[in-house]
């Protein structure tokens, strides 16, 4: 009885956090002239419109490759610069190791929008802006940290002793470290992945300063959008709900990792 | 923990490194210069001193600016916490379909774009199209956050709520998740109530990812820009004008690099010094687990 | 490569020189005579570097503080911060 109980408050939980993302679904299978006029629940004319638009126009298909680009570059970078970091941080100590882990991480609270102006100045200097690559570095001020900090908690669960019984059985490091190490750790790997992926995902304010069109994100275009044609509520619904998707599927293939991955990465 | 002291650790660190100065240093360094200087255009700058310090320290707007982000914050801890905790304890216990299920839907507000959450925000709460707000203004009440500043806090606290409650369900499902189920055994044979278990078995356990999730979620909280800035913009008026919005309207709106400058490095020591506490403090808890 | 945007003073320029020199005086210092944590009148234990770290942070405050409550020039905040540094390097 207890238990029911506790399912129903959580499934009504669940059920009303679902609203505002059902209420964006309603609108993107819409047409315009229907949103305005009919006040619907569940939709009575369905149509694909929006969604065909937005597969038919590069200029908004272009912006969820652009996204994806340059998502994927930064999750690479972090991943493999972060990876040796990590186990520097939990299994050496020299010196300024502890401070260099707190710089690290102050850049991960650092406002945004305090480095915007000397950031646009900086990339245009080294000729990056309005490339994926700009963007991919621009998140690792933030990602980079946090990939670092959540690996370091998983190395740290893995017995130094481990290390050193590999070198005693004459391992050589970089063998050790790719085919023995990296295995043993994959789970923070995936868990760091699906931090990198989901925060470069959702940053709008670092992707929209240093593109202009060519490697424009689609959550600037959607701005766009929004005060060029005003009321177009179905489309820009549709395109809401197409950024949904990719992390969807992402959190889907990491479900299992998650609780691990918080719990033993502190992040 | 043991360790192998050995200053090669630096090799291993470089990439990150030099990764994180590139793009930390030297805007900050920037940040700094323009903060002493009144700039015109390029090549046209004037030496001022702390002439825009004293301006941004002692603007109104600013100070308000700053007891709203406070009480902002404040808020959002006081209910995301308690809320979030509620939620990770109705979590089904076993792994399975429906557990999973229940993760995946938990997590979805916090895979979306900031800005596409403001867009979600807005037409779910237009007073014409929106779910919300239609159905309040039905309800005889007048529901409008674009003109009561009142109503907009309500509107961006609840989506602020929406948004960030999973962080904080995630992390406590994760410590509870990490409770060996002989505690719970050992309760039931001495008789235990529910709150007794919560109180002695569960909290306890969960105040290592507890403090974490208060630690992101205030950093997190005091920086919000993005879902603020599409919903309200800042109004109406300035009643939902937090520190980065204002920020924002200095440096961009009004290109006032100077002024920016000074507000962005006023901005980042409130924000280090916080760090800095939450740091020490996080570091005393991990002693606290080992010990 | 144009580095103008950077709108470089002297004034600036000493501060970055002097915190540059500061890290590589700590670096050294910490070759020479390795450091150890100790509990002095700051709250918490502490190493040289978290020592000089907090009293930088502090007097960043102090500065403020005095730009932001008298009209008097700065250089009495910079000579309040430098006893201050002394205080907390020595008895923190």
């Amino acid at each position: 009885m207890k238990i029911r109980k506790r399912y129903f408050v959580l499934a009504l939980y669940l059920a009303i956090a679902m609203l505002p993302i059902y209420w964006m679904l309603n609108m993107s299978l819409r047409t315009n002239a229907d949103i305005m006029a009919n006040f619907a629940l569940i939709p009575t004319q369905i149509t694909f419109g929006n969604y065909i638009n937005i597969f038919t126009d590069p200029s908004w298909y272009s912006g969820y490759i652009n996204s994806i680009i340059y998502v994927v570059l930064n999750t690479v970078i972090c991943l493999v610069t972060a990876l040796p970091a990590a186990y520097a941080f939990s299994r050496y100590s020299f010196i300024g190791d502890k401070h260099v882990f707190f710089w690290l991480l102050t850049n991960r609270m650092a406002p945004a929008a305090v480095f915007l102006l000397p950031f646009f100045q900086l990339y245009s200097t080294f000729n990056l802006i309005d490339t994926h690559i700009a963007v991919a570095l621009a998140h690792c001020l933030f990602n980079l940290p946090l990939t670092v900090w959540i690996l370091e908690g998983f190395i740290s669960g893995v017995p130094i002793e481990i290390d050193e019984m590999a070198f005693i059985d004459g391992y050589k490091f970089p063998r050790f470290f790719f085919f023995v190490f990296v295995p043993l750790i994959r789970s923070g790997i995936g868990v760091a992945a699906f931090f990198c992926f989901m925060f470069s995902w959702v940053e709008l304010l670092f992707a929209r300063t240093l593109t202009t069109t060519a490697a424009k994100p689609i959550a600037a275009t959607m701005t766009r959008t929004v005060s060029a044609s005003g009321l177009d509520w179905g489309l820009l619904a549709a395109a809401g709900i197409l950024t949904i998707v990719p992390g969807a599927l992402v959190i889907w293939f990491v479900r299992n990792y998650l609780a691990k991955g918080f719990a033993l990465g502190r992040v | 923990m043991k360790k192998w002291q050995d200053n090669r650790g630096w090799l291993f660190i470089l990439p990150v490194f030099l990764i994180v100065a590139f793009s930390a240093v030297v805007p900050l360094m920037t940040v700094v210069n323009y903060s002493i200087q009144d700039i015109f255009g390029p090549g046209q700058r004037v030496f001022v001193g702390t002439e825009w310090f004293r301006e941004v320290l002692t603007d109104e707007r600013l100070h308000e600016a700053l007891w709203r982000q406070l009480l902002f914050s404040g808020l959002v801890l006081l209910i995301e916490m308690p809320l979030g905790i509620a939620i990770a304890l109705m979590m089904p216990d076993k792994k399975g379909f429906g557990a999973s299920i229940c993760l995946v839907v938990l997590a979805l507000p916090l895979l979306i774009p900031w800005n596409v959450i403001g867009t979600i925000w807005i037409i779910f709460t237009r007073p014409d199209i929106g779910l919300m707000g239609a159905t309040i203004n039905t309800l005889g009440l007048t529901f409008d956050h674009t003109a009561n500043g009142l109503h907009a806090w309500i509107t961006l606290m609840l989506m602020e709520v929406w948004h960030w409650t999973p962080l904080v369900a995630l992390l406590a499902y994760a410590g509870l998740q990490s409770i060996p189920p002989a505690y719970y055994q050992a309760a039931k044979i001495d008789g235990a109530s529910s709150w007794a278990v919560f109180r002695y078995i569960q909290l306890p356990k969960m105040r290592g990812v507890l403090t974490i999730a208060l630690l992101l979620r205030f950093m997190d909280s005091f920086l919000i820009y993005a879902e603020p800035f599409v919903l309200t913009g800042g109004g109406p008026g300035n009643t939902t004008t937090f520190l980065s919005i204002y920020l924002v309207k200095i440096a961009v709106g009004q290109f006032d690099l100077g002024p920016a400058g000074a507000f962005s490095l006023i901005y980042f020591l409130i924000v280090l010094l916080f760090c800095y506490l939450f740091y020490q403090a996080l570091q005393n808890v991990g002693k606290g687990e080992q010990a | 490569m144009n580095l103008e945007w950077m709108a470089w003073t002297l004034p600036t320029a000493v501060f970055f020189s002097f915190i540059v020199l500061m890290l590589i005086g700590m670096t050294i210092w910490e070759i020479k005579s390795p450091t150890v944590n100790r509990k002095g009148f700051l709250p918490i234990s502490t190493t040289r570097g978290d020592r000089l770290f907090i009293g930088l942070l502090s007097s960043a405050y102090i500065h403020l503080l005095w730009v932001g409550l008298t009209e008097i020039t700065i250089w009495f905040a910079l000579v309040i911060s430098i006893i201050w540094m002394f205080l907390v390097m020595r008895w923190g």
